[in-house]
């Protein structure tokens, strides 16, 4: 669980060459030092996290993003009664910069209120769309500029967290068109939200059920299969896809258990624990998106969905050559997009 | 004794042991008769129950009525519901307890909420609580009225979506203001068991709040007399200050604390259904069931179902009513003024007809007769009958 996994570089991924030779080494020379030098830098550059929460309104996502990043990011729920239930969807963006050991995080979490609650639920996934595509943009134009900025900022959305509702059957058809869409453009983790309603064997129906859902529509959620890189990734991953949804509870109270003050749901039966495995699968989420995968998710939306967003602007506007380095893209809805990795790939991988 | 009997007989002062007798009448043993009718003549409900899918209203009429009426029920998968309507289903059982017989309908609306686009998914569920009414109003102005079949729409059950802001949603809005002028709305809040006690009040309030901001009549508790007890008066209190309830259901039983009792086993703890401090089943079950079942009856045929604006019906040439004319008269007047020949066939039938009725007994039967003759109430040895017959059947 390296915080610092490097995004492999195109050259590792390559077949080894021909040409290069792997030497005897003579002594210790020091190459293991750039990592620590890589280090430095990052530390002192900061990282930045773009993440995007979306869900029927009383679903727990504010305070399941205050869990995951233990700060008051959003006040907590209840809006005043005067504020009336927003009639079309609207995003709102909110920054941080979180800092733990000297590292520092700058985090923006978008909020999604009103998606979902209206009667007519068509097209509400537009808006967001919209609004990641928008990012993107934002991101090419600053990158085919002569003179760039040193570091353009990062504003894209590397990971949209989807909140489904606990009914305990199956998922609804508007989650699944909401799915669709959105795991071509954006890394998608869904969540079974609120699930301290359902008992552990209700869950594990519910979340084989799911499964079975996104498997039967050719739905991709994160971590993608088709982009693990070698066994090792491979392994970790399916773990995790076995276990995806997550079922998990958020809180931002703090309670005293056996002596211990933990995150927690006090209710007249039993005091719900946020961090315990047994409880809900919480630490699962918040290791996948903090602690091990935060990198991962940020390369591959650079590397797969930003160069494929940005193949599509380019096409558009013929600016794109054709020639070897040129790949087909498989059309846009309804079937499953095969997308290839690296844009200017060599010619013998072909799809 | 059920709680619908709370009747106090009162005798005269007496003077001397004697006089008593002379001053006792005896009608203080009405109720008994009627309760020992009714009780032979059983009691119909017809209980509708709405909400999105996935909110526990099928666990939750299964613990209500301890019987299982989804045994054979299959979930749709995903691809199933994208193209599902709402659909109406009936579900009827006969459940008998201490020699009280009750055939209780179940209505359940499948479908609603779910689709993408929910503009007017409340539209099958008005039309099938129409049609109902229609249904009934046509067999009270029909002939054979001793057997009528009572499916109007008592009560319902709506099932308020997980929210835990406590707002209403538009579907739920909709749906509440398509429906109160027509049936009892009790809203409920579903699956309650994923809120802590602090959450649960607050929600409650606000979706006060709204109901009243946004001009929904749900169902009103009826106000008990001031010559009630301290501890009913206390209960019917706690009812209203509760509504809407949280409630949980279960159709499973586990173990706590030593006994079998049905709930939901959490890694964390045991909720009991029937625990008053962990939610409010209890009290519903009370109000729906123990309490407050005549008086949801009673609210039906008298405010939902008077309200409905009669048209007049030109299809059918038997009876021809309008609004007013039902108020004054609600039989029809025989004869016409102007009988032609096919109505002078229909006199003469309805004639042989009510003639043919020899053994028509009981109160109805008779001042039923009476009244279609004469359109106008009837003196009986018990006072006046009001032309709209009420009875207690």
């Amino acid at each position: 669980m390296d915080p610092l996994r490097q995004s492999p570089s195109p050259s590792s991924s390559r077949a080894s060459s021909p040409r290069t030779f792997s030497c005897e080494r003579l002594g210790y020379v020091g190459i293991e030092a750039v990592l620590d030098q890589l280090k430095i830098k990052a530390m002192k550059m900061g990282f930045e996290f773009n993440i995007m929460v979306v869900g029927q309104s009383g679903l727990g996502k504010s305070t399941m993003v205050n869990t995951l990043f233990k700060s008051k990011i959003w006040k907590s729920t209840m809006p005043g009664l005067r504020v009336p239930m927003p009639q079309t969807l609207q995003l709102h963006s909110v920054t941080h910069v979180i800092e733990e050991n000297g590292v520092k995080l700058k985090l923006t979490v978008t909020d999604t209120p009103g998606f979902g609650d209206q009667i007519n639920n068509d097209k509400c996934w537009d808006p967001i769309l919209g609004y990641i595509n928008e990012q993107y943009e934002r991101y090419l134009q600053e990158e085919i500029l002569i003179t760039r900025q040193r570091h353009i900022p990062d504003t894209r959305v590397h990971c949209c967290v989807y909140f489904v509702p606990p009914t305990g059957h199956c998922l609804r058809p508007l989650d699944l068109e909401f799915l669709q869409r959105l795991c071509r453009a954006v890394n998608v983790v869904p969540v079974i939200a609120r699930a301290d309603s359902l008992t552990i064997e209700e869950r594990e129906a519910f979340r084989h059920r799911i499964q079975d859902d996104l498997k039967t529509h050719s739905i991709e959620v994160y971590p993608q299969k088709s982009f693990d890189e070698d066994i090792n990734d491979k392994i970790l991953n399916s773990k995790i896809r076995e276990r995806i949804p997550f079922a998990v509870v958020g809180a931002d109270r703090e309670h005293m258990v056996n002596g211990r003050c933990v995150l927690g749901r006090k209710t007249k039966w039993g005091i719900i624990e946020v961090e315990n495995m047994a409880h809900c699968e919480f630490p699962l989420l918040r290791d996948l998106l903090i602690r091990s995968h935060l990198q991962d998710l940020k390369d591959i939306t650079h590397n797969v969905h930003y160069e494929n967003y940005r193949i599509i602007r380019l096409k558009e506007s013929h600016a794109l050559p054709r020639g070897p380095g040129w790949v087909n893209l498989a059309p846009t809805p309804p079937g499953p997009g095969k997308v290839c990795r690296w844009a200017e790939d060599d010619s013998d991988e072909d799809f | 004794m059920s709680t619908g009997l709370r009747y106090k007989s009162k005798l005269a002062t007496p003077g001397e042991p004697g006089d008593v007798d002379k001053q006792y009448v005896g009608f203080a043993t009405l109720p008994n008769q009627v309760h020992r009718k009714s009780v032979k003549k059983g009691f119909d409900f017809t209980l509708m129950v709405a909400g999105e899918s996935g909110l526990g209203k099928s666990t939750l009429v299964h613990s209500l009525f301890l019987t299982d009426l989804y045994k054979e029920r299959k979930l749709l998968s995903a691809e199933e519901r994208i193209s599902q309507t709402v659909e109406i289903l009936k579900h009827t059982v006969d459940i008998e307890e201490k020699g009280v017989k009750l055939k209780l309908t179940i209505v359940d609306t499948p479908g609603f909420g779910d689709a993408v686009n929910n503009s007017e998914c409340w539209k099958p569920v008005t039309d099938y609580v129409d049609q109902q009414f229609e249904q009934y109003f046509r067999d009270e102005s029909g002939l054979n009225r001793k057997n009528i079949q009572d499916n109007r729409v008592h009560c319902c059950l709506y099932f308020i979506s997980l929210s835990g802001t406590g707002r209403l949603r538009p579907v739920d809005v909709g749906f509440m203001k398509a429906l109160h002028e027509k049936v009892n709305i009790v809203p409920l809040i579903a699956k309650a068991d994923c809120l802590v006690p602090g959450e649960i009040r607050k929600l409650k309030e606000r979706i006060r709040e709204e109901i009243d901001k946004f001009g929904i009549h749900v169902y009103q508790f009826p106000e008990c007399d001031s010559d009630e007890d301290e501890d009913f008066k206390q209960q019917d209190r706690e009812l209203k200050e509760s509504a809407p309830f949280a409630v949980i259901g279960s159709n499973t039983v586990v173990e706590a604390k030593g006994q079998r009792v049905r709930g939901r086993l959490y890694p964390w703890g045991i909720v009991e259904v029937e625990n008053q401090a962990h939610c409010d089943f209890v009290k519903l079950r009370n109000m729906l069931i123990r309490t407050h079942m005549h008086d949801l009856k009673d609210v039906t045929c008298d405010v939902h179902y008077e309200k409905l604006p009669r048209a007049v019906h030109p299809a059918d040439d038997q009876v021809k009513l309008t609004q007013d004319s039902r108020m004054e008269s609600p039989i029809p007047i025989l004869p016409l003024p102007t009988p032609d020949a096919e109505t002078e066939k229909l006199i003469r039938m309805k004639d042989e007809e009510v003639g043919g009725e020899q053994g028509r007994m009981g109160r109805c039967g008779r001042a039923g007769r009476t009244a279609r003759t004469w359109g106008v109430g009837v003196r009986t040895a018990w006072g006046q009958s009001e032309p709209h017959r009420r009875c207690l059947c």
